[in-house]
């Protein structure tokens, strides 16, 4: 009797991928189409505020694949996407031209403000959009690359990786801080003007900027899917229950690793990119230590090892994030610790994992077959 | 010093250790230990704690390199330049004394990531199959005696079924060397004596190194036994001879 894998698309998959479909069509219908007054419209402002949270929903996912698949703990996913921001960033800052405040033609404000003549070597190219997605990928995979390479043939594991992968964003976040980087400083990169031609503040270009982020998730989501059922994503878990033995029967974790941890990074570029002109701004703040350690927090929130979870999990924290904040702002890392150490003692697996724990708990009541284990 | 031309035993042995020697910290773990090992043969290793029976076994695959001595496998190939992955590549499988399977995958996947096929990261991601996979994976299923225990996850095992789910894994590496740490420590009396029988199956058409504490477990295996002390060979031969052996019983048997 030959066993059926995991088919490529459960049904947790498949309502994930439709409501993220769904949204990406209503969205801007709500948006755009409906009359103010309307109990349908939805104000620019919560779709720009959406928009954000699918962002740190893919955030999320591609740390799920090599924290919950590989048991890479990456502490340093922030980085990646704070890269990929300025990527977007920087073709921001060329689109702006001439508007900016000292009308300079070549060079953004803040280099004219630091009385510079030239635009920097770093920035070449930057005022082409293929260019700039190109960068948005390449730089977090490049510096993923570099990172891994050293890190995974050197095989430090455990918690030693994930606190050098906290130096590495920490490195970054001093750096980008410098003005002389030539990345803005403290202030970074903002006053953005337009994308491709639209204006970055206009209610069709947020609705456009939510569409594709969630077709990017989606699309993630596909990717990381098809990774993890494929012989390739065994390999990972195998790396995650037992390594040594990994190696001994063969495969090359430290290359599974930095393929994936590569993957990822990248992953997490492209969120950072659709993050930034939603919000407005990319500053040197985004490599902050305490980012990449909320997104673990996300994941393990919504349950690692998922991929939905994980970009649910990323969901529901900002939402609390955003609703607490209005509230009692001193106290949302407060709020956030205790939803961490509530998570870890009550709900192990995080919400999508003790749910499908529910599920066959259940069909095993039922007399059915037990389920696949994930 | 002898050349490989003149020293039938290694052209002619398919492991070939030599005059090795490791110490961690100071502590001398090996101290010129020397093992020949046939093509086609069982090998018992015995030896009391600490006499370096791990070490032995975790310089054969890789994990640690000796200070000095010489290690060959197959008459040709020098394993202390290789690391885990090249010298598995070789032939050479292992299981540990702590059965070590993934836990969250089924019984099935672990044969499967265990089956002998491209192991690069390009070919699992976008390989095929091969077409004999699941017949492979049926027939270690049956000689391990696993087979209604494929779709479970190895985790849901009992100590006895995950040695033997190691044991099967290590016989879908398809290796021409065998390396068994303990495979019935912790067993009950029914599952040691089902082991010897699996492992002399396996011997029929594998070369296989036992290090086993379990003397009953021995004498079923029924091959030439090596006995290691404060490491290096003490003695040499069947398992009668061995134990009749003065410096033996002093060592080990005795106590």
């Amino acid at each position: 009797m030959a066993r059926a894998g995991p088919p490529f698309l459960d049904t947790r998959g498949i309502i994930f991928l439709a409501i993220l479909i769904a949204a990406a069509v209503l969205v801007p219908v709500m948006a755009l189409a409906m009359p103010p007054g309307s109990f349908f419209h939805m104000p620019v402002y919560l779709v720009a505020l959406f928009g954000k949270y699918l962002c740190f929903a893919l955030l999320a996912l591609a740390l799920d694949l090599v924290w919950g698949y590989c048991g890479v703990l990456s502490l340093g996913h922030g980085a990646f996407f704070a890269l990929g921001g300025y990527a977007m960033g920087m073709y921001l800052m060329r689109q702006i031209g001439s508007r900016g405040v000292y009308g300079n033609p070549d060079l953004p404000d803040f280099m004219v403000f630091l009385n510079w003549k030239e635009l920097p070597w770093t920035w070449w190219g930057f005022s082409s959009f293929p260019y700039a997605m190109m960068m948005v990928l390449l730089l977090p995979g490049v510096l993923a690359f570099a990172f891994g390479w050293f890190a995974f043939r050197s095989r430090v594991t455990g918690v030693y990786l994930s606190i050098i992968t906290q130096a590495m964003t920490y490195a970054l976040l001093l750096a980008f801080f410098r003005n002389d980087m030539g990345f803005g400083g403290n202030n970074g990169l903002t006053d953005f003007k337009d994308i491709l031609g639209f204006s970055v503040q206009a209610g069709s270009t947020r609705a456009a900027l939510f569409s594709l982020s969630a077709l990017m998730l989606a699309g993630s989501y596909l990717i990381a899917r098809a990774i993890t059922v494929s012989k390739f994503g065994k390999v990972l878990i195998a790396i995650r229950d037992a390594e040594s033995r990994t190696r001994f029967i063969g495969y090359r974790v430290e290359t599974y690793k930095l393929a994936v941890f590569v993957v990822s990074a990248m992953m997490a570029g492209a969120a950072g990119a659709l993050y930034v002109p939603q919000v407005g701004i990319i500053n040197p703040g985004e490599f902050s230590t305490t980012n990449s350690i909320e997104a673990v927090i996300w994941v393990a929130v919504g349950g690692r090892g998922t991929l939905v979870g994980a970009a649910l999990g990323a969901v529901v924290v900002n939402f609390a994030k955003t609703w607490f904040t209005g509230v009692l702002p001193e106290f949302w890392l407060f709020a956030l610790g205790l939803i961490f150490i509530l998570v870890t003692l009550f709900l192990p697996k995080g919400i999508v994992g003790t749910m499908s724990q529910w599920t066959s708990r259940e069909r095993r009541r039922a007399g059915g077959a037990p389920a696949a284990a994930e | 010093m002898v050349t490989n031309a003149e020293n039938p035993s290694l052209t002619s042995s398919l492991l070939y250790l030599d005059g090795v020697s490791v110490s961690f910290d100071g502590y001398k773990a090996l101290r010129g230990l020397s093992l020949v090992l046939a093509p086609g043969e069982m090998r018992a290793i015995i030896g009391p704690n600490g006499a370096g029976k791990t070490t032995m076994m975790d310089i054969i695959t890789g994990k640690t390199r000796p200070d000095e001595g010489e290690v060959l496998f197959a008459g040709a190939t020098d394993l202390t330049r290789l690391d885990e992955v090249a010298i598995a590549e070789l032939g050479i499988g292992r299981k540990f004394q702590k059965p070590t399977v993934f836990e969250s995958h089924t019984v099935g996947d672990n044969l499967l990531l265990a089956l002998k096929a491209p192991r690069s990261a390009m070919a699992t991601l976008f390989g095929r199959p091969p077409a004999d996979q699941q017949e492979r994976i049926d027939r270690i299923l049956e000689t391990t005696r696993l087979k209604d225990l494929r779709a479970k996850p190895a985790a849901d095992l009992s100590h006895g079924q995950k040695q033997w789910l190691e044991i099967g894994m290590l016989l879908a590496q398809d290796p021409r060397l065998l390396l068994v740490d303990e495979p019935v420590a912790g067993m009950t009396d029914a599952e040691t004596a089902q082991t010897a029988v699996l492992l002399r199956e396996i011997a029929k058409d594998h070369s296989v190194v036992v290090v086993e504490h379990d003397m009953g477990f021995i004498r079923e295996l029924g091959v030439k036994v090596t006995v290691l002390h404060e490491g290096a060979v003490l003695a040499e031969g069947p398992l009668d001879v061995v134990s009749a052996d003065p410096r033996v019983i002093e060592v080990y048997l005795g106590r």
